[in-house]
């Protein structure tokens, strides 16, 4: 009897286990909306040494729905026009370990908000902040940076490129 | 403007304005006589198919007895009933081969061109013109002159849709790549509902456009009005709405001829106070729904390409009074 007890108590635990996986979360608000003020550093070369790095987390990196929205804004907002589905075409490729202007979240998210010579356009204004930040989500998950149970799990369109969840971990090379 | 299967059957059925059994145009009134050519003869051999067996189950058979005559006689009964049944075959195959050709020919003179292009998920709608500055275009509201042999180009976006006015004519599929031809003419005035009619995705059964047809100079008043770039607005609110639509996502998408928005990804906005619907055909075209679609179209039409929108409600109002003048 006691056995059936702990089984019990063990699957519910298990199911427990995928609770926060999609909890929306409409209230919390984004990290930081003003670039001007960022910190995040782009590149090693600076005058006087490197700054501390960057410590700004996003915290839709937590959450499956946030990270899964920001696949669909990703080819809303036309971002697969130029990055194709992280392979890159007519700008970098996003899903491999190297960042021309860094990647952190808030390089990522910089990058959108100012764009960047050669073709990235500012997209200021033109996306609202929290969605900036749910694509960066996304973006970061392409390079497997995000745990295996938020980074989405299936795509929404034939795809022969495995889900985010299933991408090796890429870390940015410094 | 949601149609229930019921009500889509029952209109089926009785007619009404997306029904194959009320014909507008002289295509549907072939298609329309060769469904009922099959309804009434199907019919008739379903009745007495039915009778023949109440009548067998009703007279069982006897003790097993060997009757040669009457075996005969059934085998004479059952080649006669092959033999109708080939003959109401063959009467079938010339009435739909008849009917085809008369629905794929049409008087072509003087007639107009228009272009439709499917999307995920709607209709973009172009008139076609040698002058540049001549060339109309709409979306998900297809005006024709009545009794004017209409000429349709088609083709697709994105993946394969289908046109289905079934008042007007039978399906016609838009392929990616590929033009197609059609014609369509309708017979009086009216407004004729139409419906993508090929599984193209998530949002299919929302994929609705309205062809209006108008007599020759209420048609030509619309086109002209449709030619004129966007109307100036006249007011400070509406001027802000322009503001707020070129600042924001909106432009990103949109054409407003007139202004600097441009792109051509979602539905041309020129004169979108003109139209009586909007999202193709799944809601009426008022500010407090367009207000929604705009803010949260997602919840409307989930899956669509219109990512939801955040906007202060000032912005909003602004934007709602501006899109609200495009008339």
């Amino acid at each position: 009897m006691k056995r059936l007890y702990f089984i019990v108590i063990g699957f519910v635990a298990l199911l427990l286990a995928s609770c926060e996986r999609e909890q929306r979360r409409f209230q919390q608000g984004a990290p930081s909306t003003d670039t001007s003020q960022s910190h995040a550093s782009m590149d090693e070369i600076y005058p006087g040494g490197a700054r501390p790095p960057s410590n700004v987390a996003n915290v839709y990196e937590e959450n499956a729905y946030m990270v899964s929205e920001g696949k669909r804004l990703y080819e809303q907002y036309n971002c697969v026009g130029c990055h194709f589905h992280g392979g890159g075409g007519i700008g970098p490729p996003l899903m491999d370990a190297d960042w021309i202007y860094g990647g952190e979240p808030q390089n990522i998210h910089d990058t959108i908000v100012e764009g960047r010579p050669n073709g990235m356009p500012s997209f200021r204004g033109k996306i609202p902040d929290q969605q900036v930040w749910e694509i960066t989500a996304y973006v970061r998950s392409m390079s497997g940076l995000l745990r295996k149970d938020v980074a989405p799990g299936r795509s929404d369109d034939m795809s022969i490129k495995k889900p985010e969840e299933s991408q090796k971990p890429e870390p940015p090379k410094k | 403007m949601k149609h229930s299967a019921f009500s889509n059957l029952g209109s089926f059925l009785l007619g009404g304005n997306h029904s194959v059994t009320s014909p507008a145009s002289p295509q549907a009134h072939q298609i329309n006589g060769i469904w009922w050519l099959m309804f009434w003869v199907c019919g008739a051999a379903f009745v007495l198919t039915m009778l023949s067996m109440a009548g067998a189950i009703w007279r069982r058979r006897k003790a097993i007895e060997v009757d040669h005559a009457r075996d005969s006689r059934r085998a004479a009964f059952v080649a006669l009933a092959s033999g109708i049944v080939v003959v109401v075959l063959f009467v079938f195959l010339v009435a739909s081969a008849v009917g085809m050709k008369k629905t794929e020919y049409i008087e072509t003179r003087n007639a107009l061109t228009i272009q439709i292009i499917g999307h995920q998920w709607w209709w973009e709608i172009i008139y076609n013109d040698p002058v540049p500055s001549q060339i109309v275009t709409t979306a998900n509201e297809i005006h024709v002159p009545v009794g004017k042999p209409v000429l349709i180009l088609t083709s697709s976006r994105d993946v394969i849709h289908s046109f289905w006015a079934p008042n007007l004519n039978g399906k016609r599929d838009l392929i990616p790549g590929y033009q197609t031809a059609f014609w369509i003419q309708a017979d009086h005035p009216g407004v004729y509902r139409g419906q993508c009619a090929e599984f193209c995705g998530h949002q299919h059964a929302h994929m609705g456009f309205e062809v209006i047809a108008d007599p020759a100079g209420k048609y030509e008043q619309w086109k002209a009005a449709q030619i004129l770039p966007a109307k100036e607005p006249e007011d400070d609110v509406k001027r802000h709405g322009r503001e707020v639509f070129l600042s924001h996502p909106c432009v990103m998408c949109h054409t407003i001829r007139g202004t600097d928005a441009g792109s051509r990804v979602g539905p041309d906005l020129t004169h979108l106070a003109s139209r009586g619907t909007i999202a193709a055909g799944t809601l009426k075209n008022t500010t407090g729904n367009l207000a929604g679609w705009i803010m949260n179209s997602q919840s409307i039409k989930p899956g669509n390409h219109m990512p939801s929108m955040s906007l202060q409600p000032d912005d909003l109002q602004a934007l709602l009074a501006y899109l609200g003048s495009l008339q």
